[in-house]
C-alpha cells in the first residue's frame, strides 16, 4: 500500500476495485466503513454484490477481466470533464501528451458493451473519482490475477497520477495483501527478479554485492518464476524444496501442477501439516507453526512486526531458516552459520537498504514501516510525498483493452470467477483445523443467479456438474444474486471442490500470474 | 493514555486544576481523558475509547467545582479554569452505593478471565470499592441465551449490566449492526433481528462484543474450553497468521497450551480488532495433524518418520544429485508468503548462495 490502514478513515472517495475486503481483509473494512461513516463516499467495481458493493454509493457490476476498458473510460471523463490535476501532471509525471491523446478515444459508451455496465454508471464513477479530494484507490487480486494483470495496475497508477491522488494523506493506490507475509517474502528476496531489499537481480552492481557476500558466484540476470519452473518440471527442473505451500490445490490447473510435482527427481516439502503437496514429495519435514517460533512479518502497509514464540513446538518441529540452514550445510555450504532468527533477520537488514536503520531490537513495538534507509529514520507511513522514489517522474502507460485468455462461446457459455470466503483461508490446512469454523461454512457451493439457475436447470441446495477445458467438478448450488447474470462464483478453499482444476486458462505476460480470476466454463445439473 | 487525541492536537492549550493540581489540556477533551492523560484512575463500567462516550454507568462521576450534583466525566468537556475532585468521600461512597446494586442484580461477580479482554473489569471494581456487602437483594435481569449453540460466544445475559458496549462496538466500529437492546431497565435484553441465533444475524464472529464486554456476560466460548486448565494464563504479544493487515493479538496459553486469542487494543493495523479468523482460527497450531518429526519416502514408495539426521542428510544429497547431473540451473526454491522473513531469507539465500542462480519465488503469483 502506498499509504498506511488509518489512512483508509480518511478519503473523500473510495474506489475498490477487485476487493472483497469485508471478507478478506475484515479488519481493514471496518476503517472504511468508518470513512463512510464520516461522510465518504465509495464506488465499488465487481462483478458480484459484495458485502462492500452493497455499501456503495455506485456499484459496478463489471463483466469478468473488463477492468482496462473501464479504467480507459473513468480516464476519458477525467480528462473531458477538466478534472486533471494540472500541477501534479506538470511537476511529477512525464509522458502524459501520449497518454492523454490515447485516452480521447474510449469514451464510456466504447466500455460499457464491454464491461456490460451502462454508460452512464462509468461516466459516474470517472466523474467521482475524479472530483473526490482525495480519492483512495483499494484492489486485490481481482485487479492481477488476469493476463492484464500488469495493465490493470498501471491503468490504476495512470487515474491517480491524472488526479494527483498519490503522496497525499487518505489517497493513494492500495493494493491489499491476501497473506500474513506475502510482502515480506518479497523484502526478503525470496523472488527471480530481486534480490533482498528489491535490489534488481539483472543490476551486475547487486549480484557483485550478494556473490561476495554468499561466496558464490551468483547469476546477473532474473531467474525463472515458479509458473515456469512448474512447466519445466522434468525437462530442466529436476529437484525443487518449497516451504510453507500447498501448491497442487492453490496454483492453477491442478493435474498440470501434480503432473509437474511427480516429474520431479528430488521433491522437498517444508510444512506444519501432510498437505497434498507434501503427500508428493520424497522428503517432508515439520516445520514450527505460528506461536511456537521467533521471527518478524510485514504488513500491507509495510509494516514490520515481531512474530514471538508463545509455547514450545509440537513434536520435532523445527523453524524452516534452521531446516534451510541445515541443508545448505550438508552441501558444503559454510554461509548459514546462523544461531537464531534474530542473527538471520539482523543479516537481511545489513544487506538491504529499505531496511538499513531497523535491526531485530529497534522493530519491538511495530513502529516502522519501511523504507527505513538509515538508524534515527522514523520510517516511512506514506510513499511518495513530495517525490517518487530517487526522484523520478510518474511514468503514464498507455493501455490498451483485451479479452481474458479464454472467452466465453457455445461450449463453456458461464464466466467462473474464483475468491476467498471470510470464515476460510486459502486450502483450510489450517482453518479446517480450527474448531467451531464449520459451523459457520460447513461446506463450498457454487453461487448461480437464480435467472441462470433457472435457464440451466439448477436447484438449490442440488449439485451441478462444472466443466472447463481442463477437467470438471462437482459442486452444491447456492441460488443468489450476489452473482450477476452469466457469471457464477466459488472459492478455492474446499478439498472436495477442488476449483483448480478448471482454472489456468492464462498468465500475464509479465508476471506470469495466472488468470485465476476468469475462466469460462459449462454448468450443467447432475 | 499520555498523549492528546491525534484528532484534537491541533486545539488551543487550556489549564484546570485536577485534584490541586493544574494540568494542561486540549480544547474538545472530556474530564475523563484529561484525568486518565494524568493516571487518576476514574472508575467506568461503559466506558471503551473506540466508542463514543455513553455515560450510562455513572461510575465515572468527578465533582465539578460551582456544580452542585457530581457530573459524569466521560461526557462532559473539561473547560478552562474548572476546578475537578475525581475521588472525594461523597464520590467514592456514591460509587460504591452503585457497585453495590449492580452485584445485588448480577448472578456472577467472578468470570473467569479467558472469558474476555475486559472480563474483569467489573469484578476489579466491585473488590476496589470493597461493595460485596450484600446490602441490596432483589430482582435480577437478564436471560442465559443456552439456545444459541454457535460455537464462539457465549451469551449469559444473567451478567448484562446493560453498558450496551457490545451493541456499541458491534455498530460503530465493525459497522454490522448485528445486535440491539429490546426493552429497558430490568426487562433489557440484547438480541439480534427477530432474536434468532447468531449464525442467522449480520454477525460475522469477529468476537469483538466479547472482548470489550466488561462481566462476563458475553464470553469466548472457545478459550473457555480450558477454564480448567491447569496454570496460569500467559499472554505473549504477536502478530495474527492470516492475511495481510497484520494485526496485533496476543496469544493466550496455560503451560504448553495456546488457549485463546485477544486483541492488541494498542496493535498499530487494527487497533484491539480481529475478524472471526485471527480471533477465533487458532488452535490448528496444536491440531492432532501436525508433522511431529520428519517423512522420508522408503522404497515401498511410502513416506515413513525418519530422524532428522537422515532427512537432512538425504534433502542435501538430492540437491547435490540434481546438480551434478543436470547443472545448477536445475534446481528450484519456493518460499512461503506465510512462513516468517527468515524462512524467506535463508530459503533465497540457499538457492542463490548454493546454486549461483536466482531460481527462486515465492507464492504470490497464485
Amino acid at each position: 500500500m502506498s499509504n498506511p490502514l488509518r489512512d483508509m478513515e480518511k478519503p473523500d472517495l473510495i474506489f475498490a476495485i477487485g476487493t472483497n475486503m469485508t471478507e478478506c481483509h475484515p479488519v481493514a473494512a471496518t476503517r472504511l466503513k468508518k470513512a463512510i461513516t464520516d461522510g465518504a463516499k465509495m464506488v465499488v467495481a465487481d462483478p458480484r454484490r459484495t458485502r462492500l458493493a452493497e455499501m456503495a454509493d455506485l456499484h459496478l457490476p463489471i463483466r469478468v477481466g473488463s477492468d482496462v476498458a473501464l479504467l480507459l473510460a473513468m480516464a476519458h471523463v477525467i480528462h473531458r470533464e477538466g478534472l486533471i490535476d494540472e500541477s501534479f501532471v506538470a511537476d511529477r509525471t512525464a509522458d502524459s501528451d501520449q497518454f492523454l491523446k490515447h485516452i480521447r478515444e474510449f469514451p464510456p459508451e466504447w466500455a460499457a458493451p464491454i464491461c456490460e455496465v451502462p454508460a452512464e454508471d462509468i461516466e459516474q464513477a470517472g466523474l467521482m473519482y475524479g472530483r473526490g479530494n482525495p480519492s483512495a484507490i483499494y484492489y486485490t487480486l481481482g485487479i492481477t490475477e488476469h493476463i492484464c494483470g500488469v495493465d490493470n495496475v498501471q491503468s490504476l497508477c495512470n487515474i491517480a497520477l491524472m488526479t494527483g491522488n498519490l503522496g497525499i494523506e487518505g489517497g493513494g493506490i492500495n493494493p491489499m495483501r491476501g497473506q500474513n507475509n506475502i510482502q515480506g517474502a518479497g523484502d526478503c528476496g525470496a523472488v527471480p527478479a530481486n534480490f533482498p531489499g528489491f535490489q534488481p537481480c539483472d543490476n551486475p552492481e547487486f549480484a557483485e554485492k550478494f556473490s561476495k557476500e554468499y561466496g558464490t558466484e551468483i547469476d546477473a540476470e532474473r531467474g525463472i518464476t515458479k509458473v515456469t519452473a512448474l512447466n519445466r518440471c522434468g525437462n530442466g527442473i529436476h529437484a525443487m524444496i518449497i516451504d510453507g505451500e500447498n501448491t497442487v490445490v492453490s496454483d492453477p490447473d491442478r493435474n498440470h501442477c501434480e503432473h509437474a510435482l511427480k516429474s520431479l527427481d528430488h521433491l522437498v516439502v517444508i510444512d506444519i501439516f501432510l498437505t497434498e503437496t507434501g503427500e508428493l514429495a520424497d522428503v517432508v519435514f515439520p516445520a514450527t507453526a505460528w506461536g511456537e517460533t521467533d521471527g518478524v512479518q510485514t504488513n500491507t502497509e509495510r509494516r514490520v512486526q515481531r512474530l514471538r514464540r508463545a509455547v514450545p513446538p509440537v513434536g520435532e518441529a523445527k523453524p524452516d531458516w534452521w531446516i534451510v540452514s541445515e541443508i545448505a550445510k550438508r552441501m558444503g555450504n559454510t554461509h548459514f552459520e546462523f544461531e537464531s532468527a534474530k542473527d538471520v533477520f539482523n543479516e537481511l537488514c545489513r544487506l538491504s537498504p529499505i531496511y538499513a536503520g531497523l535491526d531485530w531490537d529497534r522493530i519491538d513495538n511495530s513502529e516502522y514501516q519501511w523504507p527505513v534507509p538509515e538508524e534515527d529514520h522514523p520510517g516511512t507511513p506514506r510513499l511518495h510525498e513530495g517525490e517518487f522514489k530517487n526522484g523520478m517522474k510518474g511514468l503514464f502507460k498507455v493501455i490498451g483493452y483485451r479479452d481474458p485468455a479464454e472467452v466465453i462461446d457455445d461450449e463453456f457459455p458461464i464466466w467462473l470467477t474464483t475468491g476467498r470466503r471470510l470464515q476460510a483461508y486459502h486450502t483450510r490446512t489450517q482453518t479446517g483445523r480450527s474448531a467451531g469454523i464449520e459451523y459457520l461454512l460447513p461446506e463450498e457451493t457454487l453461487e448461480v443467479h437464480p435467472t441462470d439457475a433457472e435457464k440451466l436447470g439448477l436447484t438449490h441446495g442440488g449439485m451441478a456438474k462444472m466443466s472447463s477445458a481442463r477437467g470438471s467438478i462437482e459442486i452444491p448450488v447456492k441460488v443468489t444474486d450476489m452473482s450477476p447474470e452469466g457469471t457464477v462464483f466459488t472459492s478455492f478453499s474446499f478439498a472436495n471442490v477442488p476449483v483448480n482444476i478448471l482454472t489456468g486458462s492464462g498468465y500475464d505476460p509479465v508476471t506470469e500470474t495466472a488468470e485465476l480470476k476468469v475462466c469460462p466454463v459449462r454448468v450443467e445439473p447432475v | 493514555m499520555t498523549e492528546f487525541r491525534e484528532d484534537l492536537k491541533d486545539q488551543k492549550l487550556l489549564t484546570m486544576t485536577l485534584d490541586g493540581g493544574i494540568v494542561k489540556f486540549v480544547d474538545g477533551e472530556t474530564i475523563y481523558e484529561v484525568a486518565n492523560r494524568h493516571r487518576k484512575e476514574v472508575p467506568t463500567l461503559c466506558y471503551d475509547e473506540r466508542l463514543e462516550a455513553f455515560g450510562a454507568c455513572r461510575l465515572c462521576v468527578v465533582e465539578v467545582e460551582g456544580i452542585r450534583n457530581p457530573v459524569a466525566s466521560c461526557t462532559t468537556k473539561a473547560a478552562d479554569n474548572m476546578v475537578v475532585k475525581t475521588s472525594t468521600e461523597a464520590i467514592d461512597k456514591h460509587r460504591k452505593t452503585l457497585l453495590e446494586l449492580v452485584v445485588s442484580e448480577n448472578r456472577n461477580v467472578d468470570v473467569d478471565e479467558l472469558s474476555g479482554y475486559a472480563s474483569q473489569e467489573m469484578t476489579n471494581l466491585v473488590d476496589r470499592y470493597e461493595a460485596r456487602t450484600g446490602r441490596f437483594c432483589g430482582e435480577q435481569s437478564g436471560t442465559t441465551n443456552t439456545d444459541d449453540k454457535n460455537p464462539f460466544i457465549l451469551r449469559d445475559y444473567d451478567n448484562c449490566i446493560s453498558c450496551y458496549r457490545c451493541v456499541r462496538v458491534c455498530a460503530e466500529q465493525e459497522g454490522d449492526y448485528a445486535i440491539n437492546v429490546m426493552n429497558r431497565g430490568f426487562h433489557t435484553q440484547i438480541i439480534t433481528e427477530f432474536n434468532h441465533d447468531l449464525r442467522d444475524s449480520q454477525c460475522t464472529f469477529c468476537g469483538q462484543c466479547v472482548q470489550t464486554c466488561p462481566t462476563g456476560a458475553l464470553g469466548d466460548k472457545k478459550a473457555l474450553r480450558d477454564a480448567d486448565t491447569e496454570g496460569e494464563v500467559k499472554k505473549t504479544r504477536s502478530i495474527c497468521p492470516y492475511c495481510g493487515v497484520g494485526c496485533s493479538v496476543d496469544l493466550l496459553s496455560k503451560g504448553d497450551k495456546i488457549v485463546g486469542v485477544q486483541p492488541a487494543m494498542d496493535g498499530p493495523a487494527n487497533e484491539g480488532a480481529l475478524c472471526v479468523k485471527g480471533q477465533f482460527a487458532f488452535d490448528f497450531i496444536q491440531n492432532n495433524d501436525r508433522l511431529k518429526k520428519p517423512l522420508i519416502r522408503r522404497d515401498d514408495g511410502e513416506l515413513h518418520e525418519c530422524e532428522w539426521d537422515e532427512a537432512l542428510e538425504f534433502a542435501a544429497a538430492g540437491f547435490k544429485k540434481a546438480r551434478d547431473e543436470y547443472g545448477r540451473h536445475s534446481i528450484y526454491g519456493v518460499a512461503s508468503g506465510r512462513a516468517p522473513h527468515e524462512a524467506a531469507y535463508t530459503m533465497q539465500k540457499f538457492i542463490r548462495s548454493s546454486f549461483g542462480t536466482n531460481y527462486i519465488d515465492n507464492c504470490s503469483r497464485a
